[in-house]
């Protein structure tokens, strides 16, 4: 202390004293300025919750439980993240309409805003995996060939060649990929809704999904071209033989009859 | 007949030049005699006698695009890196053969469509010999004198189909190596010989490096040489037995009513392979078939859900798709019957209607010469039979696809697997029963016809106030082709004692026979035809109608 | 013999309504009225009918010549990756679609333009031509027969037994070069069926990132494949390889694993079974997490990966193989060794 008051006639000691003042203000506001927009964000983000409980009181609580913990009639959803909301509902899988083999997927009823509002619930309940953004599965920066490699690795032995969907056991199936959202593609492989199995990025990289959605969209997207025609349903070759009998020898068949019919006979005068 | 008579009048003069060509030919290979039996053959006019033709007219336009494609497939599993224009496949290691059909698929002008075509054509002739089988089976054609060719029809049907597999196997996608994977793991089950047969197929562990040379001589010459000559040795015993043909009026077992060779049939069965390509190559155009840069190259740990073989590889799928887990071990050995029953009813499946011309020859133990078609009601035991078999095969069919039918009807898959392995025992029995009383009612019908005329539908109203339907009494034609079908006696067993009052001893097999023969022409078997005296008694007491 | 031939009383025309029906015998109730007489069709009495006829196949053939045009300027004129948009189909190659339209429709109309002249205008009469019996009269049966004892004596081929036995001897035999010949279309199975490349110490790399794998890596609810360390999709042995050595990955929480082995074979839950499916050789791979069953795709076999991979449904014969794995120093998952039972399909020596 008296080595202090001894140097505060210093002639540097304005200077030192004007850094300080103007380093405190600087830190003040690096502390602060972010922590009042966090507190903002904060706000609206308990707002969205508070909607979602409401929306989660309503249309999810009597299998989820009141607290997303779970009942006899549905999982709990403690843990299992935005990205499982947005896919469960998003998809109009969620509020399931009645007990099955397996949930379907449906026309969805809430809003994409509800939706945000019920994932945001969840997520508080306990960290899960968050909501994909456009940058995650869009096309840019996607190798479509590596795509389909990964798609034949991991996704073909139950959702077909180009995502027709197939058959599991007793009744489950797997979905048809068609018309999919990207965005609930990469959150269903996150997540592994219902019996799919997860593909976390730990296993499957965030790369890794972008192609694969990149992949799926060539072969069965809008505008797939399929070169040879018809696609049949892109069964293979159960379809393909039914068209063979029916169209193929069908057609056949009925020209065999015009050429073996007898040819109408003049009208005895 | 008439040909002979014209080229002797111009032969005085100089002969045109087509006459002396034909005249130089004949003098070395006798094509005069040859046409005269030939040129003016008669062939009945049927929509089902053209069955046999669709796959004929098929099996060419096989050859004809076979031919084309091997120009550019390449039969071999060497590893190259795709550089072609499908872009979902860039860069992607495949086999030379997959990427050569990938060439022609997409970098070939006209390349894909010959590959449909090739493909449509097969699943077609597949199809149309089934369907013409069928035929001769449920009309008695295959009865004396044509046992063999239909031996050699249905020899037909087998080959063709492994050479469909052979051929569906050589692009070496994801989908054929499955199969080609479950061909392998059926091979090991063989006891004893097993793995050596797979060693030796494969060229050792499967994939290795050598199947699909080995399936593409198969494919294109092995198999497809042969069916070339059976195709020419069905066609010529055709010819040889002149066609058969339905009862009617002025049609004999003695004779064959139709049109000539020249020039009716010329130009309808000429015309008729033009019509058969014109509709393949149409399909072709608008229908997709074995997409196989969806599928992508094979790897043996990868797989689609969906894996069926083609259609009439179908029934061994359901096989063994639903038989049980079953397997013994003993003796430090594994007996697979899992795989192996099923690999052994496959062929008995086939066998099964194969053999059956001969056993019913057998209990009939008719000798003659049969060229008049029977209607199917009319031979109950036999259409029944037919009908038995063909459930037991679409029993098959439907587990061969068993995933399909649980996600298109949103069913089970082991509720479906359950029901195909009841299904295979209970169906055919079903099927057999119904359709036997189904024929036994329509023979009724028949009889009925004969003996009180068609149903006109006119209602007319007596005096008396009765109403009654104005049956007209039929034609001479179809009283006779109604009544033209023949019905054998049951056979019995000759008597127990010889003439010399020595007791004979009564094979089992004999016993057999009249049991069947029995239940074939016993008196619940058939309807006897209308005699002349219930027609004279009916026409002659209700006069009007 | 065609229809003039036919005696009067059975022509249709000449019959009432009962009473003339000529009645043949017991067997066959009503006698055959033979071939009925010849129709005329239109074209036969009509010329202009004809005439209509005559130009609907000139102008099929024509159709087919212009198709066959058609063809040939697509297959000029068309780009062959250029795709279009055709209604009810959807996109489609249009080279295809032309080329197999202007194909089909020109093999059409020459096949219709046939067919419709053989039916229109070649002559409809149907003509009775008569069946002989294939079989061979008796004179000439006893003739060949005679022959073929007058050859077999002059062979000597029934009194020289030697030269009888000695030729069948040869003959059967030489067929076996043959059937030896084909001994080098692989090697012996010995027991390579038995074996995959996993041995202790090698690394579980993950197929999809090519990188091994860490335990935290896999989480509960997921499915991973795997392959041995050092096989890469270039190498030369890679298919069969990898047609063997397939790994599927999941982790199950211990307290669910019912079966003891697996639970000793795993890595805190996490369990490696083999791929190829027992029955004959598909990758399995449905795994369905909650109720940790597994599918085969191509036959139905389902296999309970909580309970040592049992099979529990379908044709599959045994249960899947399990790989024993653990942790190495640097913290990746790793083999610790080799299967303990053959992989894949069974087979007669598997025991």
């Amino acid at each position: 202390m008296k080595k202090l008051s001894a140097r505060r006639r210093h002639p540097l000691a304005a200077l030192v004293v004007l850094l300080l003042a103007l380093a405190c203000t600087g830190g003040l506001y690096a502390v602060f300025a972010p922590a009042s927009k966090a507190q903002a964000d904060e706000t609206a983000q308990s707002l969205a919750i508070d909607e979602g409980k409401k929306l989660f009181a309503v249309g999810c609580a009597s299998c989820h439980g009141a607290g997303g913990q779970g009942s006899s009639d549905g999982p709990s959803l403690v843990g299992v993240g935005a990205a499982a909301v947005d896919f469960q509902v998003g998809t109009g899988r969620m509020p399931a309409q009645q007990p099955g083999a397996q949930v379907p997927r449906k026309k969805v009823i809430y809003t994409q805003a509800e939706i945000d509002q019920l994932a945001a619930y969840i997520s508080s309940l306990g960290a899960g995996p968050s909501v994909p953004t456009e940058a995650q599965y869009g096309p840019d920066g996607a190798d479509i060939a590596k795509g389909g490699e990964l798609f034949r690795d991991n996704c073909t032995q139950c959702h077909n060649f180009t995502g027709k969907g197939g058959a599991l056991t007793h009744g489950k199936y797997a979905p048809s990929l068609e018309g999919v959202a990207p965005k609930h593609i990469y959150e269903a492989m996150q997540t592994g809704p219902q019996n799919m199995p997860s593909f976390p990025d730990t296993t499957l990289s965030e790369q890794n999904k972008k192609d694969i959605i990149a992949y799926l969209n060539a072969v069965n997207g809008d505008d797939t071209v399929s070169p040879g025609g018809l696609e049949l349903g892109g069964l293979g070759p159960v379809s393909e033989g039914l068209f063979a009998w029916i169209f193929g020898l069908g057609a056949l068949i009925a020209v065999a009859v015009w050429v073996a019919a007898r040819t109408a006979k003049a009208k005895k005068s | 007949m008439s040909t002979t008579e014209s080229s002797e009048s111009r032969a005085r003069g100089k002969a045109p030049a087509g006459e002396r060509v034909a005249d130089w030919a004949d003098g070395r290979l006798g094509i005069y005699s040859l046409a005269k039996s030939n040129m003016r053959k008669i062939f009945p006019d049927h929509w089902s006698f053209m069955l046999g033709e669709v796959c004929l007219y098929s099996f060419i336009i096989i050859i004809l695009t076979g031919v084309y494609l091997t120009l550019f497939f390449h039969p071999s599993m060497n590893e190259v890196e795709y550089h072609g224009s499908y872009v979902p496949l860039q860069g992607q290691l495949m086999s030379e053969a997959f990427n050569s059909t990938m060439h022609i698929s997409f970098d070939v002008r006209g390349g894909l469509l010959i590959r449909q075509i090739h493909h449509w054509a097969a699943l077609i002739f597949l199809a149309g010999m089934f369907v013409h089988m069928m035929r001769v089976f449920f009309t008695g054609a295959f009865r004396k004198p044509r046992e063999v060719n239909w031996l050699f029809g249905f020899l037909l049907f087998v080959l063709g189909m492994f050479t469909g597999f052979t051929g569906y196997s050589l692009p070496d996608d994801l989908l054929s190596g499955t199969g080609v994977r479950f061909m392998e793991g059926a091979v090991l089950s063989v006891p004893i010989v097993g793995t050596y047969l797979s060693f030796f197929l494969f060229g050792g562990e499967f994939p290795g490096g050598d199947f699909v040379a080995r399936f593409y001589s198969i494919h294109v010459l092995l198999l497809p040489g042969i069916m070339l000559g059976l195709v020419v040795g069905h066609l010529i015993l055709v010819i040889y037995h002149k066609h058969t043909q339905f009862a009617g009026p002025g049609k004999t077992n003695n004779n064959v009513v139709g049109m000539p060779l020249l020039p009716v049939y010329m130009a309808k069965a000429g015309g008729f392979f033009f019509l058969v390509f014109g509709v393949i190559a149409a399909i072709a155009a608008i229908a997709s078939i074995n997409p196989i840069w969806s599928m992508g190259p094979y790897r043996p740990d990868q797989v689609s859900t969906g894996a069926q073989p083609d259609w009439y590889m179908g029934f061994s799928e359901g096989l063994i798709r639903v038989m049980p887990g079953w397997e013994i071990n003993f003796w430090g050995h594994t007996l697979v019957l899992g795989v192996f029953i099923p690999l052994v009813i496959f062929p008995l499946v086939l066998v099964a209607i194969a053999v059956y011309p001969f056993v019913e020859s057998w209990v009939t133990g008719d000798k003659r010469e049969h060229h008049i078609l029977d209607r199917p009601r009319n031979a109950p035991t036999r259409t029944a039979f037919g009908v038995a078999w063909i459930t037991w095969y679409m029993v098959l069919l439907i587990g061969g696809g068993n995933d399909l039918w649980a996600t298109h009807f949103h069913l089970s898959i082991n509720a479906i697997t359950w029901f195909v392995r009841v299904a295979f025992f209970v169906a055919p029995v079903l099927a057999f029963v119904a359709t036997k009383r189904i024929c036994l009612g329509l023979q009724r019908r028949d009889k009925e016809k004969v003996l009180h005329g068609r149903e006109s539908g006119i209602i007319k109203r007596l005096p008396h106030g009765e109403f009654i339907e104005v049956h007209e009494p039929l034609s001479q034609e179809q009283l006779h082709t109604l009544t033209a079908h023949e019905q054998y006696e049951p056979a019995q067993i000759g008597p127990a004692v010889d003439e010399n009052g020595v007791e004979r001893k009564i094979k089992g097999t004999e016993k057999l026979r009249a049991k069947l023969s029995e239940a074939y022409y016993g008196d619940e078997a058939q309807i006897p035809k209308p005699t002349v005296e219930e027609y004279k008694e009916i026409t002659s007491g209700h006069g009007h109608h | 013999m065609s229809s003039q031939d036919i005696p009067e009383e059975n022509l249709p025309a000449e019959q009432d309504a009962h009473g003339a029906v000529g009645v043949a015998d017991e067997k066959d109730p009503f006698a055959d009225p033979g071939l009925p007489p010849h129709e005329h069709r239109v074209q036969d009495i009509d010329e202009r009918a004809a005439r209509r006829s005559e130009r609907t196949v000139a102008m099929l053939f024509t159709v087919s010549m212009l198709s066959t045009i058609g063809f040939i300027a697509s297959y000029v004129g068309i780009p062959h990756d250029k795709s279009i948009f055709v209604f009810p189909i959807g996109h489609i190659n249009a080279l295809n679609f032309a080329l197999g339209l202007t194909l089909g429709l020109a093999l059409f109309a020459i096949g219709a333009g046939a067919v419709h002249w053989a039916r229109t205008l070649m002559s409809d009469e149907e003509i009775a031509d008569e069946r002989h019996p294939i079989e061979a009269p008796p004179e000439v049966k006893a003739k060949v027969m005679a022959d073929f004892k007058q050859g077999a004596k002059e062979s000597a081929l029934g009194r020289r037994k030697l030269i009888r036995n000695t030729m069948f001897g040869a003959l059967a035999l030489f067929p076996l070069s043959g059937v030896v010949l084909l001994r080098d279309l692989g090697p012996l199975p010995g027991t390579k069926l038995r074996h995959t490349m996993w041995r202790k110490g090698l690394q579980l790399v993950n197929v999809n990132t090519n990188e091994p794998l860490r335990p935290s890596d896999v989480a509960v609810g997921s499915l991973t494949f795997a392959k041995p360390e050092g096989l890469e999709e270039h190498d030369e042995e890679f298919q069969t390889e990898i047609a063997k050595a397939a790994l599927m990955i999941v982790r199950i929480q211990p307290d669910n694993i019912k079966d003891k082995r697996e639970l000793e074979w795993s890595y805190e839950g996490i369990v490696a079974y083999s791929k190829i499916c027992t029955h004959v050789g598909c990758p399995i791979s449905l795994y369905e997490q909650q109720t940790h069953h597994v599918l085969c795709p191509c036959h139905q076999s389902t296999f309970d990966l909580s309970d040592g991979a049992r099979v529990i449904f379908g044709p599959a014969g045994h249960a899947l193989p399990q790989l024993r794995i653990g942790v190495n120093d640097q913290g990746y998952l790793e083999a610790l060794g080799d299967f303990e039972e053959p992989v894949g399909p069974a087979f007669w020596e598997r025991g």
